[in-house]
């Protein structure tokens, strides 16, 4: 593949500061593998302008310097209709071209586009279905949900090796920005909407993740890990935090928003079936009526939310808000 | 105390709001109350001692009636910079501050700052840095520079224009305020919500007010400038006569009126959801974050070619002065112009590609975005082919322009490389971002202001800059620049994100270490910039320069140094572009008689007072002190009233008086230069 | 097209300053032009929140349940006939006619008067009503939106008041027609919002 050849090239120089660890280019998810390869293409692209503007700038600027008084000096030049088109031009060409890898690379690496390959060359196979992760960011911690598996985590994150991952992302009450960069490109997550990130790992290990977007005082400390397991592992991952026990329900959540700095990992061995869609839509205390509800009665002229005002709130139990998500499968199935 | 006596504690309330001791941060017991107290001691000592030797040297008067009630734009012009300048320590002081944090705290060291001090500094430095530096900045100079330009006597309003000073010094004062009373904005530099919606007490409210000051003045002066511009440039001088400088000038005017009103609704609309209670922003009711930040956005993309575009025309001065010939392409360089003010308004959302607002819609903004890069290029191969064939000398002005060159054009790299939405979804947010646009800010608009302060200077004092401690200055910046952001780029790459105040994997100090060595190097160069000044001032007679010490092409060097209050006893008259140039080149001679009784604006204590008062009332409502809001905008509306009452705004400068001024003057030292 | 001039033949030496001063060009109307168009974008500002949050009623009252189309026929009646009379006013000014002028702008800022009258009694019915600003986003910007116009009115009145005190005190002299020609933009300029403002927000907002 080419491009490995020229993120080579990029890399010469900056390998001259040292050992570091360049996630950006050299990430280990297929999707953040394309968008960092469309970032050295593009580079690249400029780079073909840049570099000799640079040159021609050291050039002209020594040549024509006061003292050289050998070099021609033409003090009426201000003019060249040839010159002047090739100025135009030029910078058009080059953003043509880098527009063009912009237009195709926004759209194949789109957060709400499913994945139809897990590798360059390796489309997903036909009897994998995608691990669904529902991501609620907190003040200021993350909480992942695993509706296929019925578990919960807090502030560690895992996902098995070349299988597809679907994310779900909501906010408690901060904006924030749910970032792995060995994985995928970020996307926001915001109180009452969700966003949604497709993504792929392909090589096992730990990976950092993190919010990166400024949500207040415990923003720094909001970081999680991210394993990519291959599938074995991964199941008895997903033992471990079964056998973790607890239980977090509409109560518990209540309680685990309460704002921390630096939150410990945590693990659920089930959660309210109803939590993720309660967040999203703001509507977690008995009480509070979900958005949902809200811009359902708003869209008929706000006439039945009146009706629920008489009774203050709606029942906690009753009627699922969204349509119901599928029980919790056994962890095999999932492959 | 006071809980114990309500009536009391109600009295209180009434007289300071929600002031009370416990909103002086400097009496707090803990580190940040100790730095506080000694700022704040340092603050005043030097306070003191500059008022106390005002009083000695019996300045007060001249102070009041030659600078603070002057209408004079060429004085405004100095005192917008020295304004700059100040805030610009301020804001410095900030991000060293925020450099020593973040090269020191990893691992076990919590380093010297608690986040909620840290997020202060940080969205204080942001602010500051844009509003007060960058913003009045580029005021000042096209204040001093512009109406000189184009032959004029002083711009439309000239009234308006100390109103606008004094607007945009009050914003700066209660920013300076917030340091010791109460605390700022957590918020970051945009106040984006739900952060600034839920931060308690004062500090998003000065933040909030702080900025709809400054926005009024900027707004007013943009709407002066375009007046100005379109209405009073002299004879002859046709729009594709113009200088560059004032083209750009004209472009970002502009801009700030199409702009500055979307931020002063959006941060109207925070107030309001913070003082009544409003649902705009909020996480419920039916309000929506994403609408503030696309309308900051939409203010916000197009204020940052509000303060470059200015420099590009200090550079499209600098330039050709220095080469000894005319710009290159000139017509370019106007369409160039034109097309980044348009195309400036329809980027804003590629602050937000991770926002989910989906492939076409980020695809359009991504192309919207680069095509940007297109006219930005053209000026550069202009500037370029202006050297080309040219004589080029490499004063400190010339040697700005150059670091400018290299450094705005790496700049520009960085920011085509983030108007990938690919790459963008990997580096928002990054480091690598925080990197590209220092780059072009510092890289653009304050080596643009450093190379203009050192190419104007002269003509608005009289004697030119040190050269030693000019290049001493540029290097050190430059030099600076890039060691401090150079590894923000690369820790860009690494995946480290922004507004961090502490950090785990001790592999990336190395880099911190090495940025806050840089941050010193430009430290050090703002410390040469003072120096240069101060050495300038001590030998001024040494380095005393004519009217045109360049060699200059444009109108303002065909007028003593500094110009006369009248700026041109007879008008110009104009024939080609590069005015002066062509009237040297054709030796033509001022009229040495005949002057004429001058009539110019009188001079007005009310901007000082008016912009005393939108100070008084910003602090009442910061502060809950709703009696001294209300009374203060009263008296704006009243002081405004009685303002109008005056038809006599004008006074006479008599012929006799402007012979004498003319014959006085080093304009004769200008007047037979020659290329 | 040719960029160089300099090298075309060199104009009169007289030619290249004024030796005679004229009098300063007076930008007033332009520069009050340029304010009201920068007005127009902070109205924009208000009308785009108003365009995002008009249906978010929050569980609370909708447009047709809180606005008052019959008291609003009547006050945009008195706004449009308002701007009518001050045209009239103009009308007057330009022949010189100044207590004809001063009596049509006494109409004018009655009328003002009883439209921020009205609005202000309307708002007050809404928020009794429980259908204030905090209630929900859409009350939120249609109190912004409409209050913020209102406001411009009463600045307008009290700009009216003072600059028919000044007529009644210097007469018609240059600057007071210049400024009252000024008052006259910013007059219809409010109309024109208004304008807006019913189409946009009642109309819209009632049928919805």
């Amino acid at each position: 593949m080419p491009v490995k050849r020229l993120r080579g090239l990029l890399l010469i120089p900056l390998l001259l500061l040292g050992g570091c660890n360049l996630v950006l280019l050299d990430p280990s998810g297929d999707v953040a593998r394309q968008q960092s390869d469309i970032m050295i293409i593009t580079t690249l692209i400029i780079a073909l302008i840049i570099v000799p503007v640079l040159i021609a700038i050291a050039v002209v600027a020594w040549r024509y310097r006061a003292s050289n008084k050998q070099a021609k000096y033409d003090a009426e030049w201000d003019h060249s209709p040839q010159l002047e088109l090739w100025v135009w031009a030029g910078p058009l060409l080059i953003i043509i071209a880098v527009g063009a890898v912009s237009w195709i690379g926004t759209h194949q690496t789109d957060p709400y586009r499913a994945l139809d390959r897990i590798g360059s060359g390796k489309p997903v196979p036909a009897d994998v279905k995608p691990l669904e992760v529902d991501v609620v960011s907190l003040r200021w911690k993350w909480l992942f949900l695993y509706p296929q598996y019925g578990i919960a985590t807090v502030n560690e994150l895992a996902a098995p090796v070349d299988r597809p991952i679907k994310f779900k992302l909501t906010g408690d009450s901060m904006m924030d920005s749910f970032f792995v960069p060995a994985l995928v490109g970020q996307v926001y997550t915001m109180p009452g909407m969700q966003t949604i990130l497709h993504g792929v790992i392909n090589k096992p290990g730990e990976y950092k993740g993190f919010s990166a977007n400024y949500s207040g005082a415990g923003f720094t400390d909001m970081r999680f890990t991210f394993h990519g397991l291959s599938t074995r592992d991964f199941d008895a991952w997903v033992g471990k935090v079964r056998a973790a026990g607890g239980d977090l329900d509409l109560a518990a959540y209540d309680k685990l928003r309460e704002p921390s700095r630096a939150a410990p990992v945590q693990y659920y061995a089930k959660f309210d079936a109803n939590l993720y869609d309660r967040v999203l839509n703001m509507c977690v205390r008995p009480g509070e009526i979900c958005k949902s509800q809200m811009m359902a009665a708003d869209a008929h002229g706000g006439e039945a939310m009146h009706d629920m005002h008489a009774h203050d709130a709606m029942p906690m139990t009753e009627a699922p808000l969204m349509p119901s998500k599928p029980a919790p499968a056994p962890a095999a199935s999932a492959q | 105390m006071l809980e114990a006596m309500p009536h009391r504690a109600a009295i209180w309330n009434f007289l300071f709001g929600r002031l009370t001791l416990d909103s002086l941060p400097f009496l707090a017991n803990n580190a940040e109350g100790r730095i506080l107290l000694v700022t704040l001691a340092v603050v005043v000592i030097i306070g003191v001692a500059i008022l106390a030797a005002i009083t000695k040297a019996r300045k007060w008067g001249y102070l009041w009636h030659e600078w603070f009630t002057s209408v004079d734009h060429k004085k405004l012009g100095i005192m917008y910079m020295i304004l700059g300048t100040v805030m610009l320590l301020r804001g410095f002081s900030d991000a060293i501050m925020m450099r020593a944090q973040q090269a020191y705290a990893f691992g076990p060291h919590m380093g010297y700052l608690p986040p909620q001090h840290y997020d202060q500094i940080f969205s204080a430095h942001g602010a500051i840095m844009i509003f007060f530096v960058g913003m009045t900045y580029i005021v000042g100079l096209m204040n001093y520079i512009m109406p000189l330009q184009i032959g004029s006597r002083d711009v439309a309003f000239p009234y308006l224009n100390n109103l606008s000073f004094w607007f945009t010094f009050g914003g700066a004062i209660l920013f300076m305020v917030s340091l010791f009373l109460g605390d700022f904005s957590m918020a970051g530099w945009l106040g984006y919500p739900p952060v600034s919606e839920l931060q308690q007490g004062p500090g998003v409210d000065y933040y909030i007010w702080g900025l709809q000051l400054s926005g009024v003045g900027t707004l007013l002066t943009g709407i002066n400038f375009v007046v100005t511009i379109l209405k009073m440039r002299a004879p002859g001088m046709t729009l594709m006569k113009m200088p560059v400088f004032t083209w750009t000038t004209l472009a970002t005017s502009g801009l700030i009126i199409a702009t500055f009103p979307v931020l002063t609704a959006t941060l109207f609309l925070l107030g309001l959801d913070r003082y009544v209670g409003t649902h705009f922003f909020t996480d419920g009711f039916g309000g929506n974050l994403m609408m503030y930040i696309n309308l900051i956005w939409i203010w916000g993309h197009p204020e940052v070619y509000i303060l470059i575009l200015p420099l590009f025309g200090v550079f499209s001065e600098i330039v050709p002065t220095f080469s000894g010939k005319p710009l290159f392409a000139y017509s370019s360089m106007v369409y160039a112009t034109i097309a980044i003010m348009i195309l400036s308004y329809l980027v804003w959302l590629h602050h937000f590609f991770t926002m989910g607002s989906g492939a076409d819609v980020n695809s359009f903004f991504s192309l919207t975005t680069m095509m940007i890069a297109i006219p930005t290029g053209v000026k550069i191969f202009n500037w370029l082919f202006t050297m080309y064939r040219g004589r080029v000398r490499y004063t400190v002005p010339m040697l700005w322009a150059m670091g400018f060159l290299f450094t705005f054009t790496i700049g520009g790299m960085t920011g085509v490389m983030l108007s990938v939405t690919p790459a963008d979804f990997l580096l928002h947010n990054s480091l690598f971002l925080i990197a590209h646009f220092h780059n072009v800010i510092i890289g653009g608009v304050v080596f643009g202001v450093f190379a203009a302060v050192n190419f104007w200077f002269p003509k608005a004092f009289g004697f030119k800059l040190d050269e030693f401690w000019g290049k001493a200055t540029f290097w050190f910046w430059l030099v600076g620049f890039w060691v401090a952001f150079g590894p923000l780029y690369v820790l860009g790459l690494m995946g480290v994100t922004r507004r961090l105040s502490h950090f785990d994997d001790p592999s990336l100090q190395p880099y911190f270490i090495v940025a806050a060595f840089g941050a010193f190097l430009i430290a050090l160069g703002i410390l040469s910039f003072i120096i240069q000044i101060y050495v300038s001032i001590r030998q001024r007679k040494e380095y005393a320069v004519g009217g045109d010490p360049w060699d200059g092409r444009t109108l303002e060097w065909s007028t003593s140094s500094p110009p006369p209050e009248y700026n041109y006893a007879f008008i110009p008259v104009v024939h080609h572009r590069d005015a002066w140039a062509a009237m040297k080149k054709f030796g033509f001679t001022r009229p040495r008689g005949g002057y004429n009784d001058i009539h110019m604006p009188k001079n007005t204590p009310t901007g000082v007072v008016i912009g005393a008062l939108a100070f008084a009332c910003a602090f009442g409502l910061v502060w809950y002190i709703w009696w001294l809001a209300a009374l203060s905008l009263l008296g704006v509306i009243v002081v405004s009233i009685v303002h109008s009452f005056d038809y006599h705004q004008h006074h006479h400068i008599h012929a006799d008086e402007v012979r004498r001024s003319e014959s006085g003057s080093n304009q004769a030292a200008a007047q037979g230069a020659s290329a | 097209m040719n960029t160089t001039a300099i090298d075309t033949a060199p104009p009169a030496p007289a030619d290249h300053y004024c030796l005679t001063e004229s009098p300063p060009r007076n930008g007033t109307l332009l520069g009050f032009w340029i304010y009201l168009m920068s007005d127009c974008f902070i109205f924009a500002s208000l009308f785009a929140c108003y365009a995002v949050l008009g249906t978010e009623y929050a569980g609370g009252p909708t447009g047709a349940e809180v606005l008052d189309l019959p008291g609003l026929a009547v006050n945009t009646a008195l706004l449009l006939v308002s701007s009518v009379v001050f045209g009239f006013a103009m009308l007057e000014m330009a022949r010189q006619r100044k207590g004809a002028m001063l009596g049509w702008l006494a109409v004018a800022g009655l009328l003002a008067v009883a439209f921020v009258s009205f609005e202000i009694h309307e708002f007050l019915v809404m928020i009794a009503d429980g259908a204030g600003p905090g209630r929900s986003a859409f009350l939120s910007s249609f109190f912004t939106l409409v209050a913020t116009h209102g406001l411009h009115v009463t600045l307008g009145i009290l700009w009216l008041v003072v600059l028919m005190v000044q007529t009644v005190k210097f007469g018609l002299n240059t600057d007071n027609v210049r400024r009252l020609r000024c008052l006259s933009m910013f007059w219809h300029f409010l109309d024109l919002v208004w304008v807006g403002v019913f189409s946009y927000v009642y109309l819209v907002g009632v049928l919805r």
